[in-house]
């Protein structure tokens, strides 16, 4: 058997046709400030925000296993340390976001070691009493308003911007950064050698496991890189909001029921699938307003569907099609001399 | 402390509630290892049900049973072989996502058919009436009777799981699938029995909340925590565990509730994750 006549890579046309392609619209996105309204710059903060969330979460229950339904915990518990920190602490806004996400980080190790306890779907519900205490307990402490919550004390908002233009400048590159730096962390973990055994775990976690993986630890991981980008993204949601209260914070259907569905019907387990997923989201609704309470139960129905009958998503349909990735995550093995027949079974 | 004896019997009369809340979700879970995450939900759906009933057929609360029950059994039944069934497998996430989809649907459709508002079922008197045992303690007549129906309920379960050719079936179709299979049973159909079980149960834990309690479509969710807490605090082990962590979670939620009304729910949350911290296989369950 020849070895030499086979190269292993994760790099194909499209990923080279979607790097590039990236590139440019990263480039005008960055430019979005400069020439656009603060409708626009507020619809694509929130564009920004939930694909990030979105990404987040697949990388959470996509990869890892991990099907958290309280993720708003880490959204609430990141809107109210910035507030906390911003108002009563005097802490500089955009320093306030990084200490946020450090500070969930942190949070979210003794978290992970209580909710890890519960197998499987238990771990689900439990992460959603999870978000309940810290919901029933913001509205119980007054210094950051109770049960009817506070609002950002202007200069605090004056610090972001002098006016409003400004202030959207502002949280809109600090939304974008955000998103990029997201999405680049669970790439690069992704291409690391937790990426492989996540992966691995996703495939077979009893193989895995037999393979030598720490499956805790693994997941550990990514529960916390996970709770980090969650908290900062909620930090920015209500700084762009200027207000924030249990209810608004904490909410499962904002920030956990809409995030699954994008997943969902974006493609569960593939990195491109999240994304796409919040893009038809916003499509949709930006087409489809005022329907109202229909418009979850539409979603929700679309997500079940998908889940049994198209389990990858809309990604998974594009690219088993067209043969489609874009960005170099899979790795293939390509022949680079001649020779015929099938790829050899190298045993590795 | 009289005033104590009366709050821990108000306890442990709340905790027959979340028991029947909890023997459901319980009883699914290992019957066909599904966590139904719309279990709360549907729970609230047969409230609206026996509110339907109490208001088109005149029906008093109690008297609906006749018609919620069937009807949630029904509905638990084709559920399940319409749609439940087809996310079994060796993968968790599709019964949870789906299950969590259901959720959504079933809150948003309520509330699109009977508005945000909050209601409740009039049972003509049997919500204040209460017995007076002793000089001190007085014990509500409806409280009582949640507590011998979710007693009777779970004897009822135990029975059938234990003494019955459907509860044998039941088992083995949660021990080994596919020899259960081997040996003639349906499992599809099996499984779709259990569900039509579990939301018997729901039917009836529905009735009495709404006659006990303001209700609205959001109310779902909060109920699957309680019954939640109720199955974990009691250890997965029995049907006897799961009424025993439906207690102790109504004992402290009322114990706080006496302290600080705003505490109470939270105060079952905290139980709940003390105990997964230092006992986290239940109260009386077995170390696995």
């Amino acid at each position: 058997m020849n070895f030499d006549a086979y190269s292993v890579t994760r790099s194909t046309r499209s990923t080279r046709v979607g790097l590039s392609l990236a590139g440019v619209l990263v480039a005008v996105l960055l430019s979005v400030p400069l020439w656009a309204s603060t409708d626009t710059m507020r619809l694509s903060i929130d564009i920004f925000l939930y694909v990030a969330l979105a990404a987040l979460w697949n990388f959470l229950a996509g990869y890892a296993g991990l099907m958290s339904i309280g993720q708003q915990a880490y959204v609430g518990l990141g809107g109210y340390l910035f507030f906390a920190l911003t108002a009563h602490a005097g802490v500089p806004p955009l320093v306030s976001v990084l200490l946020v996400g450090v500070a969930a980080a942190v949070l979210s190790v003794p978290i992970a070691g209580l909710l890890f306890r519960l197998r499987g779907a238990y771990f689900a519900i439990g992460t959603w009493v999870m978000a309940e205490v810290f919901r029933l307990s913001s509205s119980l402490f007054t210094p950051l308003g109770g049960g009817s919550g506070m609002s950002l004390p202007v200069k605090v908002a004056q610090a972001v911007g002098s006016n409003s233009q400004e202030r959207y400048a502002t949280v809109y590159w600090t939304s974008i950064a955000l998103l990029l730096g997201v999405l680049l962390l669970i790439v690069l973990v992704l291409r690391s050698r937790w990426g492989l055994a996540l992966t691995a775990i996703r495939d077979n976690e009893l193989a895995a496991r037999s393979n030598g993986i720490d499956v805790g630890r693994t997941k550990l991981v990514v529960y916390v890189v996970t709770a980090f980008g969650t908290a900062m993204i909620g930090a920015l949601i209500f700084l762009q909001k200027l207000r924030i209260s249990p209810d608004a914070a904490f909410s499962v259907n904002d920030w956990t029921a809409l995030v699954i569905f994008m997943v969902v019907i974006g493609g569960l387990g593939s990195f491109e699938g999240p994304i796409i997923g919040a893009l038809v989201y916003f499509i949709l609704r930006e087409t489809l307003a005022g329907l109202g309470s229909y418009y979850l139960m539409i979603l929700g129905a679309v997500a079940i569907v998908t889940m049994l009958w198209a389990p990858q998503g809309l990604w998974g349909l594009v690219r088993n099609r067209w043969q489609l990735q874009l960005l170099p995550l899979r790795l293939r093995v390509l022949r680079t001399t001649g020779g015929t027949g099938e790829l050899p079974h190298t045993g590795v | 402390m009289e005033s104590w004896t009366n709050t821990i019997i108000q306890g442990v009369m709340a905790g027959g509630l979340y028991a029947m809340f909890a023997v459901g979700l319980a009883m699914i879970f290992g019957v066909m290892k599904l966590v139904n995450i719309a279990h709360g939900d549907l729970i609230v759906l047969a409230a609206y049900v026996a509110l339907v009933a109490t208001q088109t057929l005149g029906l008093h609360p109690l008297v609906s049973l006749v018609v919620v029950i069937p009807v949630m059994a029904l509905v638990g039944y084709l559920l399940q072989r319409g749609l439940l069934n087809r996310t079994l497998g060796s993968d968790l996430l599709p019964p949870l996502l789906v299950t969590f989809g259901l959720s959504v649907i079933l809150q948003n459709g309520l509330l699109q058919i009977f508005s945000a508002d909050t209601k409740r079922l009039q049972a003509g008197g049997i919500e204040t009436a209460s017995l007076q045992l002793g000089d001190y303690v007085s014990v509500g007549l409806l409280p009582l009777l949640q507590l011998v129906l979710a007693v009777l309920v779970i004897a009822g379960l135990q029975f059938l799981f234990y003494r019955t050719p459907l509860g044998r079936s039941f088992r083995s179709v949660s021990d080994d699938p596919q020899i259960a299979q081997l040996m003639g049973l349906n499992n599809r159909h099996v499984f779709g029995l259990a569900m039509a079980l579990s939301l018997a149960v729901v039917g009836l834990a529905g009735v009495l909340l709404a006659i006990r309690t303001n209700f609205d479509p959001a109310i779902g969710p909060t109920r699957l925590i309680f019954g939640f807490e109720a199955v974990i605090i009691g250890g997965l082990a029995s049907f006897w565990g799961t009424l025993a962590g439906g207690i102790l979670l109504g004992v402290v939620q009322a114990v706080a509730a006496s302290f600080n009304p705003e505490w109470q729910i939270l105060a079952g949350h905290i139980a709940f994750l003390i105990v997964l911290a230092i006992r986290p296989q239940g109260l009386f369950g077995r170390p696995d």
